[in-house]
């Protein structure tokens, strides 16, 4: 058995290989939101199962769950062609098997060793461009998911090395940015090639059967500990429902419903009660939905390693035809939205086993918003960006203002640059007040954004949720504001039918298009926060003086003094 | 009688001493000084230093004073103890938030909890009406008596110093100039740091970030410096007062007060400066440095004799700062380390430490978790009876034991040796991840490098580090305690610009570039010569930040300009080409080149000395020798000789296994390794034949 010294050495030196992977991509890739938003990873996966073995920490949180999903449909196909040999490298973006939406291409590397299948490589990373009719990708009334974007399923681009040509022209040609999707391709070889030579590396120093021990033994562990935090919850079932405001094409909520049951050291996550297919675009394939378990689960267990075996405890029940188990081709474009009402259902479900655990329901919302046109010399141009929100409140503290979403690492791209890049000019980028879930803890702020048109015209389209269902509190703490997109029309601002999605509408000169972003649930019954610190909220402009009153109980004037007598008789009748 | 001043001193103060180099320019001699550093008021126990060192026996003589260069940690405090001036930002209307909301990220990838909180509140960021356009149109010029107004809102909520920042200022700084010289018209002292002045750099945030931090630190850094300042003129000193600035080179006290936030990294800037020059001049170009203090390895890689240099740096979750800074990478594994095994039955050290209050469990003050310290205590590397640094008279040994016994040794199944060595192993491997961070991953053979290891610690563990990483040798300083301050004597003057240009290749004119270019090295050149210190030549270091059309990461490209400032596109796309194949391998064919900004570094070269001064005078290896005691490593005992490390003549050769002891630092050599003394005093350790 491996000593537990090198275990620990070696868990260092795998992890590294991954990091320095994803490091690699994002500072050679082309698209911002692969360079800044880091929509992306890279890891390590079983030569058999293809179940993850190592992940990198610094790539999307999301894809730590799905990549094994990816590598195990390279494997079938792989299996299919007969002829696997050192130096492929499989593509694909096939949203059904491999998980996620189009938009995200996985090269899948095997890693052979003195003749042998030793382990495989993946890389994955959000393209800008994979055509479809919407520029971006967010298509929010897809009912199929051809019209999201090319479809590719597992092919060789690269074989023994030699790289197909032909494979690349026709990706080129399916975008609408071309020299974007070429240079993040080069990127993901890259990142692949560099992590067989650091693998290749590991080997020599350590010899091939101590690094497999370490793998095994990295997975088992991963399980014990995964084991021991379910054990220290208390046995029983634990219900959560949310919604999503619609799938784009109705406009009807669709519920997402989850029980949790905890037996000892295991955990049952049901979904059975959760809405069926939808038309539109929020449908997630079965392996997206593990993978948002997942992350919501590494979120509140955050001492569980990135590998296969904290699931080994997890038994799923999703129906094969739930909206969290589409086929093909239900459209999935707008996966983001539906994987976090998913997380906002399992921190609600485990804050009744766990309330010092957890904390309140982010944003919840990625809010794709695109705006596109041509410049009078005929140039086409592509604005694409995601937009942040408040985090819940927690047992340490208020959520974080304006923070990426709990499936990101992302960061957003300075106006300043997007300005320089786009004929636009936002005139706002600011905290939203009364945004926030009040609580004992409350949550972050939301914020607004709102952006003018520089240019004779544009298409604005936009990809949000949480329009009628806002991100929940936990332990008693209210729940965050609504988000809110409206577009200016002349004198009016005006909001979409299906309330945060919108293709195709356009603006002229000198009109605005306004994002205001929901703030996070609040942690803890709000009575329970010091007057003081809601006094300096109001001073602060986080809260209105009416929010104060009406949400907290405290009578605060407006330069932010407490009005002490009038906070006791108004906290002592709402207690009552 | 009169004679010209001729001492240069280097001055570190660190959290516990103020380390002191001195150096005669006439004679040519050198001599360390430690002394225990004043909290609250760091230049009492700077003038202290300094009045100690220079008596030397005698009478002080602040009078024999040329020179006084300082690394201090006095803005680095200020900014992670969150003890600067109370500040205001005077913004562009609809972006009063832009430095609370960050860049939109979060503290942590796993874990959703923890907030961030502003140096400057909400409250005292105030919005006025103006507006520049990204291709540098004013569609709205600002109003000065809004600016005013303004302004005397912020005086009156308690605002000592202000920043001024508005959108789009590093395309046309006109609006933010104009609301400047209204604001100089009421503010009723120099603290007013304009966020175009200090970065003309595209990226509102990071801008926003470095304007405010610096106005936040001006107060303080400016008091603090001006004070010492005027203590040594008082004390009879004409010499010129100079500080370390993160780029590792030195400014004015001047320019020190007005860009307070170029010291954000002053001290260990200094080390590793330091480390270039001594590292060089023992004929190793290329180094790794390491210094392991109480709660962090801090890393830095030297190559060609010249340290890396990064654009910005965070100091603390959404504190940033934009100014270049000497590329130092920092782990949290250091002697406090803590160890333990986690429930999935993994060892784990750090990243949590028991820094040294309450420290290591040997200390005995009631903290009894394991920590790195204490494995090298049980393991016999670290003497119990004569602990470096003075401040404990003796190790509990026995209390080390019972916490690696509880904690490590008892869950693993191990003995307390076995998992003493384990810590250890585990330690180490984290310290040589964050190596192969700095070399390997950034391109670098590792053969080609040697590490020097400074701080206490550093050389216990530098053998081991050498071999796991695969690095060619280990040079240990004569003196690793005071690195920095050895660095602050040899530092050069400096001064860096940068400008945004955001164009592509094509269209860059390459007629002005070059004009602009000779500009700001001329200014530059008048900014390294204000300094009054005797300057052995000037140089500028000229870079392009570039990328490909449709990046928007960008790797630093050097330039060489003639004395005539004329370049060209080609040449300027072969020096891309260059760098990026370097980078990333492979090129990328008929894809246009973007510039995004210019960076112009003007340096005054200061004189070196000849590091032999501090080469150890005649002793022989048996007078070295301290006796024996027994360390444990590679699971067995070793009967291993102690010497006394500043006793060692030059050219003695000692074979591992060996201790070499000294005030400040323990140097464990590994059985496998042999060490030698260099003609500078410093320990090259390499592998047995």
């Amino acid at each position: 058995m491996i000593d537990p010294v090198t275990l620990a050495v070696l868990k260092g030196r795998l992890e590294q290989i991954a990091d320095e992977m994803d490091a690699t991509l994002f500072r050679s890739a082309f698209n911002p939101i692969i360079a800044e938003a880091h929509d992306a990873s890279h890891g390590i996966y079983d030569a058999v199962t293809g179940d993850t073995l190592v992940q990198g920490k610094f790539g999307l949180p999301i894809f730590v769950g799905v990549m094994a999903f990816a590598v195990k449909a390279t494997i079938d196909k792989a299996a299919r062609d007969g002829d696997l040999a050192d130096g492929d490298v499989y593509l694909f973006n096939d949203p059904y098997d491999g998980g996620t939406h189009l938009s995200d291409f996985k090269l899948v590397r095997p890693f052979f060793h003195q003749g042998r299948l030793f382990c495989w490589l993946a890389s994955v990373g959000h393209w800008h461009d994979v055509g479809g009719n919407v520029p971006g990708n967010y298509n929010p009334i897809a009912t199929e998911s051809h019209q999201e974007g090319m479809h590719i399923p597992p092919v060789r681009l690269v074989r023994r090395g030699v790289l197909n040509g032909d494979i690349v022209e026709i990706l080129k040609a399916n975008s609408r940015l071309p020299l974007s999707l070429y240079g993040d391709l080069n990127g993901q070889l890259n990142a692949l090639d560099l992590g067989a030579r650091r693998l290749a590396e590991l080997l020599a120093d350590y010899g091939a059967d101590t690094v497999a021990e370490a793998l095994r033994e990295l997975r088992a562990r991963g399980a014990q500990l995964m084991r021991a935090n379910i054990a220290e919850l208390p046995d029983g079932t634990y219900s959560a429902e949310d919604f999503l405001d619609n799938d784009g094409i109705d406009d009807v909520p669709l519920k997402i419903a989850l029980d949790v049951t905890i037996r000892g050291q295991e955990m049952t996550l049901d979904f059975s009660r959760s809405a069926p297919a939808c038309l539109g675009p929020v449908n997630i394939a079965r392996s997206t939905a593990i993978a948002s378990c997942y992350v919501a689960l590494k979120h509140v267990f955050r001492d569980v390693p990135a590998n296969a075996g904290c699931l080994e405890p997890i038994r799923f029940v999703i129906p094969e035809t739930s909206i969290l188990s589409a086929k093909a081709p239900k459209p999935v474009g707008g996966y983001t939205e539906t994987i976090l009402r998913v997380i906002d259902v399992v921190f609600q479900a485990l804050a009744q086993a766990a309330p010092d655990r957890v904390n309140g329901c982010a944003y919840g919302t990625i809010n794709a918003l695109s705006l596109a046109g041509h410049r009078r010399d005929g140039r086409r141009w592509v604005m694409f960006s995601f937009f942040g929100g408040g985090l819940g409140g927690n047992p340490e503290g208020d959520g974080l203002n304006h923070g990426n979403a709990p499936i990101s690492t992302a960061t957003i791209p300075p106006l300043e640059i997007l300005e320089a890049a786009y004929p636009v000019m936002f005139t706002r980028w600011a905290l939203r007040p009364d945004s926030a879930g009040p609580g004992r803890h409350r949550g972050g702020l939301g914020a607004i954004y709102e952006i003018e048109l520089l240019e004779e015209e544009a298409d604005v389209f936009v990809f949000g949720e949480r329009g009628k269902f806002p991100p929940a509190g936990v332990i008693g703490g209210g729940p965050g504001a609504l988000n809110r997109f409206t577009y200016q029309q002349g004198d009016d601002f005006k909001t979409p039918p299906m309330v945060s999605k919108m293709v195709g509408i356009k603006i002229r000169r000198g009109e605005r298009v306004r994002l205001e972003t929901p703030g996070g649930g609040g942690y803890g019954p709000p009575l329970a926060r010091a007057p003081e610190d809601v006094a300096r909220d109001v001073r602060q402009g986080y809260v209105s003086p009416e929010a104060a009153r009406r949400d907290y109980g405290v009578v605060v004037d407006a330069d932010g003094r407490i009005d002490m007598a009038a906070t006791a008789m108004l906290r002592r009748r709402a207690a009552e | 009688m009169s004679t010209r001043p001729t001492t240069v001193v280097g001055v570190d103060v660190g959290g516990t001493f103020t380390d002191l180099f001195f150096y005669d320019e006439a004679s040519g001699a050198a001599r360390t000084h430690k002394v225990p550093s004043t909290r609250g008021d760091q230049s009492l126990g700077f003038l202290d230093g300094i009045a100690a060192g220079l008596a030397n026996g005698k009478p002080a003589d602040f009078r024999s004073l040329a020179a006084v260069i300082h690394g201090t940690t006095v803005g680095t405090n200020a900014l992670l103890e969150r003890k600067g001036a109370t500040t205001g930002i005077i913004t562009t209307e609809g972006f009063r938030d832009v430095l609370e909301m960050r860049r939109r990220d979060r503290r942590q990838t796993w874990g959703l909890w923890g907030d961030f909180v502003p140096v400057v509140p909400r409250d005292l960021r105030l919005e006025v009406r103006e507006r520049t356009l990204a291709d540098g149109t004013v569609r709205i010029p600002v109003d000065t008596d809004e600016v005013k107004r303004a302004a005397r809102e912020l005086l009156a909520r308690g605002a000592e110093a202000v920043a001024v920042f508005f959108i789009n200022a590093y395309a046309n700084a006109a609006n933010e100039r104009a609301a400047l010289a209204a604001l100089r018209e009421v503010w009723p002292n120099p603290f007013i740091t304009a966020s175009s002045e200090i970065l003309p750099e595209i990226r509102e945030f990071e801008r926003c970030s470095t304007a405010t931090l610096n106005a936040y630190l001006q107060p303080v850094v400016a008091k603090y410096i001006r004070s010492l300042d005027e203590r040594l003129s008082q004390a009879g000193s004409t010499g010129t007062l100079l500080i370390v600035q993160s780029n590792g080179g030195v400014m004015t006290v001047d320019t020190a007060a007005r860009l307070p936030i170029r010291t954000a990294l002053s001290g260990p800037a200094a080390g590793v400066i330091a480390a270039a020059h001594i590292a060089e001049s023992a004929g190793f170009p290329n180094v790794i440095t390491g210094d392991m203090g109480g709660t962090s390895f801090d890393v830095a890689l030297i190559a060609g004799g010249r340290s890396v240099l990064s654009a910005q740096t965070t100091i603390d979750f959404g504190m940033v700062v934009r100014t270049p800074m000497i590329e130092i990478t920092t782990i949290g594994a250091g002697g406090g380390s803590i160890a333990g095994v986690d429930r999935g039955g993994l060892l784990q050290v750090g990243p949590e430490s028991a820094g040294s209050d309450p420290g290591p469990a040997a200390y005995g003050k009631g903290q009894t978790r394991p920590t790195v310290t204490d494995a090298n205590i049980v393991l016999g590397r670290i003497n119990a009876e004569r602990p470096i640094g003075g401040k404990l008279a003796r190790l509990d040994v026995e209390a080390a034991r019972e916490a690696i016994a509880a904690h490590v040794a008892k869950p693993l199944g191990l003995d307390v040796m076995q998992a003493a060595e384990a810590i250890i192993r585990v330690a180490n491997s984290r310290m040589a991840g964050a190596i192969r961070l700095v070399s390997i991953e950034r391109g670098h053979d590792p053969k080609r490098f040697a590490l020097m290891p400074f701080g206490g610690a550093g050389a216990l563990h530098a053998g081991a580090l050498m071999k796991e990483v695969g690095l060619a040798s280990t040079i240990v300083p004569r003196y690793p305690g005071v690195t920095s301050a050895l660095g602050c004597v040899i530092a050069d003057m400096r001064h860096d610009f940068v400008q945004t240009i955001n164009r592509p290749l094509d269209d860059l004119d390459c007629a002005a570039l070059g004009a602009a270019i000779m500009a700001i090295s001329a200014e530059g050149r008048d900014f390294v010569t204000r300094g009054a210190v005797k300057l052995d030549g000037l140089a500028t270091v000229v870079e392009l930040d570039m990328c490909y059309v449709g990046q928007t990461h960008t790797v630093s490209v050097p330039l060489t300009i003639g004395a005539d400032g004329v370049i060209d596109a080609s040449t300027i796309r072969q020096a891309f080409e260059a760098t990026y194949r370097t980078a990333f391998g492979r090129l990328l064919e008929g894809v246009p080149l973007r510039v995004l900004s210019l960076r112009v570094a003007a340096i005054g070269r200061r004189p070196k000395f000849d590091l032999a001064i501090l080469a150890p005078g005649t002793g022989t290896l048996a007078a070295a020798e301290r006796g024996e005691r027994t360390v444990w490593f590679d699971g067995r005992p070793h009967t291993t000789r102690i010497y006394d490390r500043l006793a060692l003549p030059v050219g003695a050769e000692i074979p591992g296994p060996a201790i070499l002891e000294q005030p400040d630092a323990t140097t464990w050599i590994d059985p496998d390794l042999t060490g030698r003394v260099d003609r500078f005093g410093n320990l090259i350790l390499t592998r047995k034949p």
